[in-house]
């Protein structure tokens, strides 16, 4: 053991300490799994929180039923592999109605899959406290959240009530039906997230490594044909192209890059030499100007 | 290409292998925006390579139209992102992150608006160091004092002045020398000591990476220099062991181990620990982790101890070095930072989080309030958003501390809204107070239960809660008399009487109600334990008042009465006249009229006076007594 710790082992040290915190003053907590790089990282740390303990909550998944076929394939594998209770939410409503990103569009997509998805798992279930893996340098209105991120009874998040942290003194409390949402990688970089990946041996969806992919070329992003639900339009025909992910959602609104790394180093690499932003391929960030914090304060994650 | 990028693209094992050994500093930026603040951070964003290459584009021609004559504004790199701001959103601090070749940063950006105290004082909780700007042509001001103070309040050691805009002084050494000199002789008064000044332009790039030509006489590090080297984590290193425990980690019958954060020196197996405040003491056997048992854990690392003996340690104790462990006190002198807009009110019960271990608190009139520009000390009865002040603090049990100044994590601490759970205010402890040694509770022979035994009925607070002139003091008195009739041990605390004579010297400012109440709760306790029915008649607006009151004695012995009489039928009745004198501004801070009246949301019994009669309400209250069994 060295006398100064690095910058990453003080970053799991304090994600460690976020998380038994939200734990020791919750009654119902749970882990947002959305099967990303981030939720990989999320779960590893709280592995080691909680061990030689299983974390003792469960992983909750709000699916779209529109994931990539290998995200699923991997979701199920980890919980197995680590026998950590899995939920997997789809929204009743959403399920019956057939909503889809193409006939709904991506904005009512995402709301009623992901945003009333997730509030109706929270109610469901009567979770108190859920654990997301979102990053302050991701986005503006992230970088305005607190690690401990009050919500009301209704899920909303009012951005002029939050608490100040100071020290690594959380305030947890709440009334009752006020929730909170809590994110334990507020201060890791997309560079910290790899990184640790990397040191860690974490295992990831190989979506995020390069591979010839069926992909068709839409509104300038590369749209991978995962199933035949995508609708070819005229003159569309999927090519073999090699691509990967830089961040993993729904299918259709997931835009790959042209990329041959196929190593864990190579993706690194590529992401540090890169000149535009992680979440550039993501089609609902850009739905309209703010749309993010708009989303959040409606209960988005 | 630079030298970090042509590493990535020819060599990205060494990259990462020489960033996964970087160290972390934190630390916070101050001065306002007029200081070049915002110009620096966009420097250093800039300098380690942070800038996207379709920002660097915009920012080039958005400069040529800037303030700069052309020259690249760094300023709108931040600013531009600092526009969330117009969205009249309050982002009290916002957290930056940067790296270069040695260390990565995580930078608390805060405000420098006076109105920001607050800000201030969060975003240097954290931090290890602090940058304060200053320009050259204005000198030491009274917001750099300001800022100074705050910072070495939360015990920042390391400080870098950067004496910034030294271009448009004609990079002069006197200016430099004299601010220098006028600085470090004022930092010295507040004990400032661990000080390096750096003459800069953060603009042009002067001492910022590299030495400037323009400063020959310059012979200290440069900013980043500085920043990359300046030792981190050594604050709680070299102290004794201390770790606050988080939680049991009890997965089965053969493991239970205590987990959390090292806060304080060191610890590896064998060495012997204290739990404080029980004193017991055992012997650490492991050191666990997920990746394999330590030889030795320190300060910052998240670890889990397990111990040689079944003593009893639960969330919230502290292990500590056997030899060297924490204090244990129940009554501290404290510094206060007020959160919240609502002001802090004397004698109310807060929440105190320090910790794991949260608990009841009521804060002291404040000693003497800080003013933060002058640094003088005023006399204050309360402490309203954004100010300071000295406090003694009285817990309803001991907790394990450091002093601040000795150990932040252990002396630090946040002050919770019982009613809002809303955080409303933070604090660094100084001492224990010596009464909380020396004044220890006497154990009476003769309890409650005894006296209770006499009475023939158990004992407890009957309090009456509402408008003036809603009816509370009639009802009261009703019940009362049919008390004593049959055959009940009572007395009658009525908040006009009580005024005349145990606290004639309050006011009906908000401060002095909480007063009121707290006097008031506590002389019904000591009658309760008397085994008396104590019927209290007390307007009592606030919540939290009424809620400390029912704390101050034992689950099931409060019995609130909502006396509910709407507003304007209490003014129409107007028994004494106070409404119209009210009205007419003659009184101020009335209930009803501009203070305002906080109704129960669960009282034991609710009385709706348009409906009942004072007869008929003081039989329910009765009946309700017999109920809850206080009668026999």
């Amino acid at each position: 053991m060295t006398d100064t710790l690095t910058h990453l082992q003080r970053l799991e040290a304090e994600s460690i300490h976020i998380m038994r915190e939200a734990v020791a003053e919750s009654e119902r907590p749970v882990m947002l799994y959305s099967i990303g790089k981030d939720s990989s990282v999320m779960l590893h740390l709280a592995r080691k929180a909680f061990f030689p303990a299983l974390p003792p909550f469960p992983l909750l998944h709000v699916d779209t039923t529109w994931k990539f076929k290998q995200m699923y394939e991997f979701r199920d594998k980890t919980a197995a592999e680590l026998g950590i209770d899995l939920l997997v939410h789809q929204n009743p409503e959403c399920v019956e109605l057939g909503i889809n990103p193409f006939t709904h569009g991506s904005a009512t997509h995402t709301d009623m899959w992901k945003t009333q998805g997730l509030k109706q798992a929270l109610d469901m279930h009567r979770f108190d406290l859920a654990f997301g893996g979102a990053r302050r340098d991701e986005e503006k209105s992230r970088a305005k959240e607190r690690v401990f991120s009050l919500r009301s009874a209704q899920h909303r998040w009012d951005p002029k009530q939050q608490r100040p942290e100071l020290w690594r003194t959380y305030n947890v409390r709440r009334n009752p039906g006020e929730t909170m949402r809590v994110f334990p990688l507020s201060n890791w970089t997309e560079l910290d997230v790899w990184q640790y990946i990397h040191l860690e041996e974490i295992p990831i969806v190989p979506l995020y490594f390069g591979a010839p992919r069926p992909v068709v070329e839409r509104d300038g992003a590369l749209i991978m044909v995962d199933d035949d639900r995508l609708p070819l339009f005229d003159g569309e025909e999927p090519q073999l192209r090699s691509v990967r992910f830089r961040t993993l959602g729904c299918y259709p609104l997931s835009g790959a890059v042209e990329s041959t790394a196929d190593t864990l180093t190579a993706v690194i690499q590529e992401m540090l030499l890169t000149t535009t932003s992680e979440r550039q391929g993501r089609v609902i960030d850009h739905d309209s100007a703010g749309s993010m914090e708009k989303k959040k304060q409606e209960g988005y994650f | 290409m630079t030298v970090p990028s042509r590493l990535i693209a020819e060599d990205i094992e060494s990259y990462l292998n020489v960033h996964q050994h970087k160290s972390l500093l934190r630390f916070i930026t101050c001065g306002s925006v007029d200081d070049g603040k915002s110009t620096l951070i966009g420097r250093l964003l800039y300098e380690s390579h942070l800038v996207f290459e379709d920002h660097l584009e915009a920012l080039e021609a958005d400069s040529k139209t800037g303030t700069q004559g052309g020259e690249l504004d760094f300023a709108l790199l931040v600013d531009g992102l600092a526009a969330e701001r117009e969205q009249g959103i309050t982002i009290d601090v916002a957290y930056r992150f940067f790296s270069t070749e040695k260390r990565k940063f995580i930078v608390a950006d805060t405000p420098g608006h006076e109105q920001y105290t607050r800000n201030m004082v969060t975003g240097a909780s954290t931090a290890e160091a602090a940058v304060i700007l200053i320009d050259a042509r204005k000198g030491v001001l009274t917001q750099t004092r300001r800022h100074s103070y705050l910072v070495s309040l939360l015990g920042i050691g390391k400080i870098v002045v950067a004496v910034n805009k030294l271009d448009l002084v004609g990079y002069s050494r006197d200016v430099f020398d004299t601010i220098e000199a006028e600085y470090r002789d004022f930092a010295a008064q507040i004990g400032l000591t661990d000080i390096v000044c750096i003459p800069m332009s953060a603009l042009r790039g002067d001492n910022i990476t590299e030495p400037s030509q323009n400063t020959p006489w310059y012979h200290g590090p440069t900013l980043l220099g500085y920043l990359e080297t300046v030792p981190v984590g050594q604050h709680a290193k070299d102290g004794p062991f201390r770790m606050p425990v988080q939680w049991v980690n009890r997965p089965g019958h053969d493991f239970r181990g205590f987990s959390g954060v090292v806060v304080g020196g060191r610890v590896r197996p064998g060495d012997r620990v204290r739990v404080v405040p029980s004193g017991q003491q055992s012997t650490v056997v492991r050191v666990v982790t997920m990746d394999d048992d330590l030889d030795e854990a320190v300060a910052e690392q998240s670890v889990t101890l397990t111990l040689a003996d079944e003593i009893d340690v639960s969330r919230g104790d502290v292990l500590c070095a056997a030899d060297s462990p924490a204090g244990s006190a129940d009554q501290f002198e404290a510094h206060v930072v007020w959160m919240a807009e609502n002001e802090m009110m004397p004698g109310r019960p807060y929440l105190l989080k320090l910790g794991a271990r949260t608990v009841p608190v009521s804060l002291s009139r404040p000693k003497y309030r800080v003013d933060v520009n002058t640094l003088e000390h005023a006399a204050a009865t309360t402490l309203a958003l954004n100010e300071i002040g000295v406090c003694n603090l009285n817990l309803d049990r001991p907790i394990a501390f450091d002093p601040y100044a000795e150990n932040r994590d252990m002396g630090g601490f946040v002050l919770i809204d019982r009613l809002t759970n809303a955080t409303v205010g933070a604090g660094m402890l100084h001492f224990a107070l010596r009464r909380s040694q020396n004044v220890h509770w006497q154990a009476i022979d003769v309890d409650k239960a005894a006296q209770a035994e006499l009475k023939g009925h158990r004992p407890c607070v009957v309090w009456f809660t509402g408008l003036s002139g809603a009816g509370k003091s009639s009802i009261a008195n009703l019940v009362e008399k049919r008390l004593h009739a049959l055959g009940a041990h009572t007395t009658l605390l009525d908040g006009d009487n009580v005024r005349h004579g145990l606290n004639k010297d309050l006011g009906f400012t908000e401060a002095d109600r909480v007063e009121n109440i707290r006097r008031v709760g506590e002389v019904s306790r000591l009658m309760v334990n008397a085994g008396l029915v104590v019927l209290v008649s007390f307007i009592s607006p606030f919540r939290s008042e009424r809620r400390m009151a029912r704390d101050m004695v034992d689950e099931g012995e409060f019995v609130e009465v909502f006396v509910d009489t709407p507003l304007d039928v209490a003014e129409q009745r107007d028994v004494k006249g106070l409404y119209r004198k009210a009205r007419r501004g003659e009184l101020t801070n009335f209930t009803g009229i501009d203070s305002p009246y906080e109704a129960p949301e669960n009282p034991e019994i609710r009385i709706d006076t348009t409906v009942t009669v004072p007869e008929a309400a003081a039989e329910e209250i009765v009946n309700r007594l017999r109920d809850l069994g206080v009668l026999r």
